[in-house]
């Protein structure tokens, strides 16, 4: 059931052209920023050799532009999640799922295993830029696969955060920018204070990025696997009740 | 006497919007192999009392249950049972009606084996054969509707449920999905809501009526019928007619002049001067240029049930 709800979204992805947008935008990008490394660790290569426990391949590269491809997941989230519940009940395609014999818990997780497979497609492709390095080089696969999973977390919990937004408007358009809105919020939280000041702990420990930051650097913390993981659940957690909250409310 | 199984019940229930009870106090039992129509004016509660039975819509107070399984305690168990048609067919615009159904298949749980089978079963009952490779955005409102009713009956529910299945249809379609609701009819149970009086004479066994969510009238379709079988005869005549002869005939009650040439006569129910009139007017030569029943309508039901001028109903 949940196969089929998740196999549905991701077909619906596919049949408009904003998928493939998407997918083509981010990987220009991410292409731009990938050389712009490149040439970085070439220029300052010579000078490298001549450190004690010189940053290598993974820490100038790969490290980057996995930081990159976060961001990136920041701008595009909104878009690729806005219409995830919205456009059903807008369409009035929700009936459907209401008078069908699926909880809602499936129907949210349907949803949420869709949108993530996409996710996935565009975090493959952006792996693909450093893994194209070993031909030349080698990476420290220790730190590479810390990044790669603190960039499927961040994914999930953006991806979570768009689902519930979408479960609350009808408009995809409403639901794009409140995801934004938080999305950013998160982001920026500790933009200038680094855990500074009166309540400067919480505000830090709120930041999307402050826990995405060590994983970069190989730094594997189960603090942070837990704040994304609480992210994540708390956001599809209520988006089933707002969903049940649709059956009850005036409509 | 053995009655057939009981597949609807709603058991007192109400559906409140703020302060106003769109449904108050409902309740009914429809049984297997009866098609249960209901009628009311727009806005009397018909389309909530239907997300009501599909699961949409949480009841404020009281109980729905579908073939015995509490629609919120139970409710996938419920919905199992039920296919739902709702006013606007839940289409994916961009699905083929194929993808489409076989994504409304597996939503009902019906085994990937049987998935296909069901698809050209339900394509075949509503004359969906030729159209399954196109677009949903692109079909005719009436092909539309009938995917939408293939949805509904993919999996062989046990209730069918469908708001207002005919709006937007050319005649002969409507026909055809008349004929399709009686045949669902025989061995399921079917509920239609409707605002016309045709419409439930043509395919139901039992009406209810609806009124500001209130159930007015509850009872079978011969029942109704003679509720509004004619007792007046309007006529209309060239020459002005002579209104005593007409009173001293037989079986006419009493006679109304509208104007010197259009009279208005009562008769008993099931009592029709027709022939009596029409002889006299053409010994007297008074020129008959129309006479009809007149028919009560819909309006004049609800208002002779609710106690309400027409206008106000």
């Amino acid at each position: 059931m949940i196969r089929a709800i998740a196999w549905r979204e991701w077909r619906a992805l596919f049949l408009s052209p904003l998928a493939f947008v998407i997918l083509g935008v981010a990987q220009v990008i991410l292409a731009r920023l990938f050389l712009g490394h490149v040439n970085l660790f070439l220029m300052i290569q010579g000078r490298l050799t001549t450190l004690p426990n010189a940053p290598g391949l993974t820490s100038l590269v790969a490290a980057p532009l996995l930081g990159n491809t976060g961001v990136l997941l920041l701008l595009i989230t909104p878009l690729a999640t806005m219409r995830l519940i919205a456009d059903e009940r807008h369409n009035k395609t929700l009936t459907l799922l209401y008078s069908s014999p699926v909880s809602l818990t499936e129907l949210v997780l349907g949803k949420y295993l869709g949108i993530l497979g996409f996710y996935a497609l565009i975090i493959l492709m952006s792996l693909a830029m450093p893994l194209s390095l070993l031909i030349g080089g080698r990476l420290d696969w220790g730190t590479f696969a810390c990044g790669v999973l603190g960039l499927v977390l961040l994914a999930s919990s953006l991806a979570a955060i768009g689902l519930f937004m979408s479960s609350l408007t009808r408009y995809p358009a409403v639901a794009a920018m409140g995801t934004f809105g938080v999305v950013f919020f998160l982001w920026i939280v500790d933009y200038a204070g680094h855990g500074r000041g009166d309540g400067g702990a919480v505000v830090a420990y709120l930041s999307i990025v402050n826990h995405y930051e060590p994983f970069l650097r190989g730094l594997f913390d189960t603090s942070n696997v837990a704040y994304y993981m609480v992210l994540t659940a708390t956001c599809l957690l209520f988006s089933v009740r707002r969903l049940e909250a649709d059956r009850l409310a005036a409509r | 006497m053995s009655n057939p199984e009981v597949l609807v019940e709603t058991d007192a229930v109400s559906r409140f919007y703020g302060p106003n009870a769109a449904v108050s106090d409902m309740s009914f039992v429809i049984r297997r192999g009866e098609v249960l129509g209901f009628l009311g004016p727009n806005g009397a509660g018909k389309t909530t009392t239907m997300q009501m039975l599909s699961g949409n819509l949480a009841p404020s107070a009281g109980r729905v249950l579908v073939g015995g399984f509490d629609m919120r305690t139970s409710p996938e168990k419920a919905k199992a049972r039920l296919g739902y048609l709702p006013e606007y067919p839940p289409l994916y615009r961009e699905f083929t009606v194929d993808e489409y159904l076989d994504y409304a298949a597996a939503l009902r749980r019906i085994p990937r084996k049987g998935r296909r089978a069901a698809r050209e079963r339900a394509k075949t009952r509503c004359g969906l054969s030729t159209v399954g490779g196109r677009l949903t955005a692109n079909l005719s409102k009436g092909f539309q509707q009938r995917v939408g009713l293939a949805q509904a009956i993919i999996h062989e529910p046990d209730v069918v449920i469908l708001d207002e299945p005919t709006v937007g249809l050319d005649p002969n379609q409507i026909r055809e999905i008349r004929a399709l609701i009686r045949e669902l009819g025989q061995d399921r149970a079917v509920i239609l809501s409707t605002h016309i009086l045709p419409e439930v004479q043509a395919s139901c066994d039992r009406v209810q009526i609806i009124h500001k969510g209130k159930l007015v009238l509850n009872e079978g379709i011969d029942a109704l019928m003679a509720r509004m079988e004619s007792q007046v005869l309007v006529a209309v005549f060239r020459k002005a007619p002579d209104v005593g002869a007409i009173e001293a005939l037989p079986l006419v009650g009493s006679v109304m002049v509208e104007d010197e040439r259009r009279l208005r006569i009562f008769h008993d129910p099931g009592a029709d001067p027709t022939d009596g009139i029409v002889r006299l007017a053409l010994e007297r030569d008074w020129g008959l240029k129309e006479i009809n029943p007149e028919h009560s309508s819909l309006e004049s039901i609800f208002a002779e049930l609710t106690g309400e001028s027409p206008e106000a109903a």
